[in-house]
């Protein structure tokens, strides 16, 4: 077990394409990181520079206290599950997880005891004579992850494990993912590009644009408090809407009517002409179904429902609006960064899945102000986080991580203790 | 497929089998005719006669015929063997890794191997007697890897890019060597493609005629091909034919049992399961 720690990481091709540029990232001992952007934004470049696969351009690479820049991949003593698994065809499930150990020229008693313990936990067993080639795509991953575990790395590293699995079995292995990290309290840097992965799997989650950090923080952290539009975009689904606004003293005129913003808010945003204000999908209702006592803290506004879907548990409806051409050019931009290829200026809308709102049909929405956000279009910053209640969000992750790890720790130590004392007694 | 359809299939498939193999048939059936029924125009013999392989394995012939079998065997063995080897990293440094050169490398392999060996074999003649090496093993040996490196390096590059490259790093990762990698990983999942490729190669050292006639005098290093052309008649009114007729059946066994014996290894597919399906 290790910290990784980045300083200035660089990764430049031939070409003189910055991949990664000035990436300066601490990984804490036994946390778990996310490495998310959409695709070519060199996450997983910096995964392979962790492993030691790419070259660093330039920059320090530490892990557990050490300099590893010029290490071999296998001086470094880390595994990585690949987004393929990587198995190897000629051996069987029980080779392919004894390859490290083999490598290290472990005695066989201690392989065989090693393997089957990871099989154990991975639930090969019966599998462990069969090859690859036989196996499923979750009992293939699950060798991958088999091999990963089977020797005490100083971290694991996984590079977008799940993208090969269909919906179901994805949703199973990211929870055994999370359950094993949290088990083997290992330092984990995990690579992709699903944001409910980034989000239900991370510590922390560090997004990447092109080559640079844009925020690292908790899941909640991001999600409440994004430090400009392209995390605010990127994180959320369906996303964040951008709505075109001009300040008129402590209101935002916008498409669907004015916003009131607080004090504070009102400072910030002062002095500019146009702006966007993000708005979450959630942070709307359907007019009708608002609570008396929450109705004052929104402001209502009427507009046509162009499409809805109804999915039993949520409905979203689609309301279209009118935006000035130069920040409709910053919108398409962004959704082209954010691989979405958005068309037309629209919100997404959640309301109440009871709603009886109806496609083609002027509504009533009822929209939250107390938690939007408001970006400069030109630079993307946000004009109105809160960089205090973010860092206390992230505290209590950190804080929930801290306290997971010693419960996992104890709970083990316990069973250790257990088996002791009814070895003893027999 | 319709019934139809199937028919017709296998009446193309015949078809081409006995094209193919018609002259084989012939030579069989040449190299158990008498000298006397060589001209009488039947297709099989009056009567099986034994008489050419007699001639070539224990009789007059034979002092010309055996050596240059043990020859044959013994050059293409070797030559196939150091082709395969130096094939092997050399197609991996081309389909792995990045150096300057490698586009040269390849096109020169290339211009060798469509290169006439006629036009170097005077030349070759010359040097080889200066320097010893005519009528040796060596001598043929070296030649024949001229032949068989190109196509064995191109063959076997196409294997070892098939190969995903996550294999070698996932190896690494795992605490292998760069050498381990290649050979625990590697190596057995080129398999198929280093027997594929070694088969080529025996064929084409095993089938040269031009090396063998010209760069040998005596059976010291003499191969089949060369002492087959060498072949006369018990008298200068008898033709050879049956006795080459005989040789090339003998010639030909080894290739068929070689082909046989690897068909097994040479399935493709091994590489199925390594990556997700």
């Amino acid at each position: 077990m290790a910290s990784i720690e980045m300083q200035n990481i660089v990764k430049q091709y031939g070409d003189g394409f910055p991949a990664v540029n000035d990436v300066s990232l601490d990984i804490a001992d036994g946390e778990f990181m996310i490495l998310v952007g959409p695709s070519g934004c060199g996450k997983s470049t910096l995964l392979r520079m962790i492993v030691g696969l790419e070259d660093i351009t330039s920059g320090d690479m530490v892990i557990g206290g050490k300099k590893v820049n010029d290490l071999a991949p296998r001086d470094r003593n880390l595994s990585m599950v690949f987004q393929n698994y990587a198995l190897y065809p000629h051996m069987t499930v029980f080779e392919n997880i004894a390859f490290p150990l083999r490598l290290a020229k472990m005695p066989d008693d201690e392989v065989r005891r090693r393997v089957t313990e990871a099989s154990d936990v991975l639930e090969l067993k019966e599998h462990l004579d069969r090859k690859p080639a036989n196996l499923s795509g979750g009992q293939r991953q699950r060798v991958a992850m088999g091999r990963a575990i089977v020797r005490q790395a100083e971290a694991f590293l996984f590079d977008e494990p799940l993208s090969n699995l269909d919906a179901k079995l994805r949703g199973q292995m990211r929870t055994e993912i999370s359950r094993l990290q949290r088990r083997l309290g290992i330092t984990t840097v995990y690579v992709t590009h699903d944001q409910t992965e980034a989000m239900t799997l991370g510590d922390r989650v560090c997004v990447l644009r092109k080559g640079k950090i844009q925020q690292v923080a908790s899941p909640r952290e991001l999600y409440e408090q994004p430090v400009n539009l392209f995390v605010a975009g990127f994180i959320g689904s369906p996303p964040m809407n951008f709505l075109p606004a001009t300040p008129k003293g402590d209101r935002l005129e916008t498409p669907f009517g004015d916003i009131a913003l607080d004090q504070k808010r009102a400072a910030a945003v002062a002095g500019h002409e146009l702006l966007l204000v993000g708005i979450r999908p959630e942070y709307f209702e359907d007019a009708s179904l608002v609570d008396e006592a929450k109705r004052p803290l929104g402001s209502i506004f009427t507009a046509r429902v162009d499409v809805t879907e109804w999915l039993g548990d949520s409905q979203f409806a689609y309301i279209p609006y009118e935006a000035p051409e130069s920040i409709r050019q910053h919108l398409r931009d962004l959704s082209r960064e954010l691989d979405a290829e958005e068309l037309r200026t629209q919100a997404i809308v959640s309301i109440d899945a009871t709603s009886r709102i109806r496609e083609g049909r002027e509504a009533e929405f009822w929209l939250d102000s107390r938690k939007v956000h408001v970006f400069d279009p030109e630079t993307g910053d946000n004009l109105t986080r809160d960089a205090e209640a973010g860092a206390e969000l992230t505290r209590l992750a950190t804080q929930d991580r801290e306290e997971q790890l010693e419960d996992s720790q104890n709970r083990t130590g316990a069973g250790q203790q257990v088996g002791g004392a009814t070895a003893a007694s027999a | 497929m319709s019934r139809r359809e199937k028919i017709w299939w296998w009446v193309g498939g015949a078809l081409i089998v006995v094209y193919c193999l018609f002259p084989i048939a012939w030579i069989v059936s040449l190299s158990l005719k008498a000298p006397s029924d060589l001209n009488t125009g039947g297709f099989l013999p009056t009567t099986v006669s034994w008489d050419n392989y007699q001639s070539i394995l224990t009789g007059g012939t034979k002092d010309l015929f055996l050596p240059a079998l043990r020859n044959s065997f013994g050059i293409c063995l070797i030559a196939t063997a150091i082709s395969c080897l130096l094939a092997m990293f050399a197609a991996y440094a081309i389909a792995r890794l990045d150096f300057p050169g490698k586009k040269l490398i390849l096109s020169t392999a290339l211009i060798v191997a469509i290169f006439p060996i006629i036009s170097i074999v005077t030349p070759l003649f010359n040097l080889w007697r200066n320097i010893g090496l005519y009528d040796t093993w060596p001598g043929l040996i070296i030649p024949y890897l001229s032949l068989t490196l190109p196509i064995s390096i191109w063959t076997m590059s196409a294997f070892f890019r098939e190969i995903p490259w996550e294999m070698e790093q996932a190896a690494q990762v795992d605490g292998a060597t760069t050498w381990q990698a290649f050979r625990k990983v590697i190596v057995p999942l080129a398999t198929p493609g280093v027997f594929t490729t070694a088969i080529i190669a025996f064929f084409i050292a095993w089938n040269d005629f031009l090396y063998g006639i010209s760069l040998t005098s005596t059976s010291r290093a003499r191969p089949v091909p060369a002492a087959i052309g060498l072949f006369s008649g018990e008298s200068q009114f008898v033709q050879p034919t049956g006795a080459i007729a005989a040789a090339a059946v003998i010639v030909t066994i080894p290739v068929v049992v070689l082909v046989l014996l690897f068909q097994r290894r040479i399935v493709a597919g091994l590489t199925n399961g390594a990556v997700k399906g």
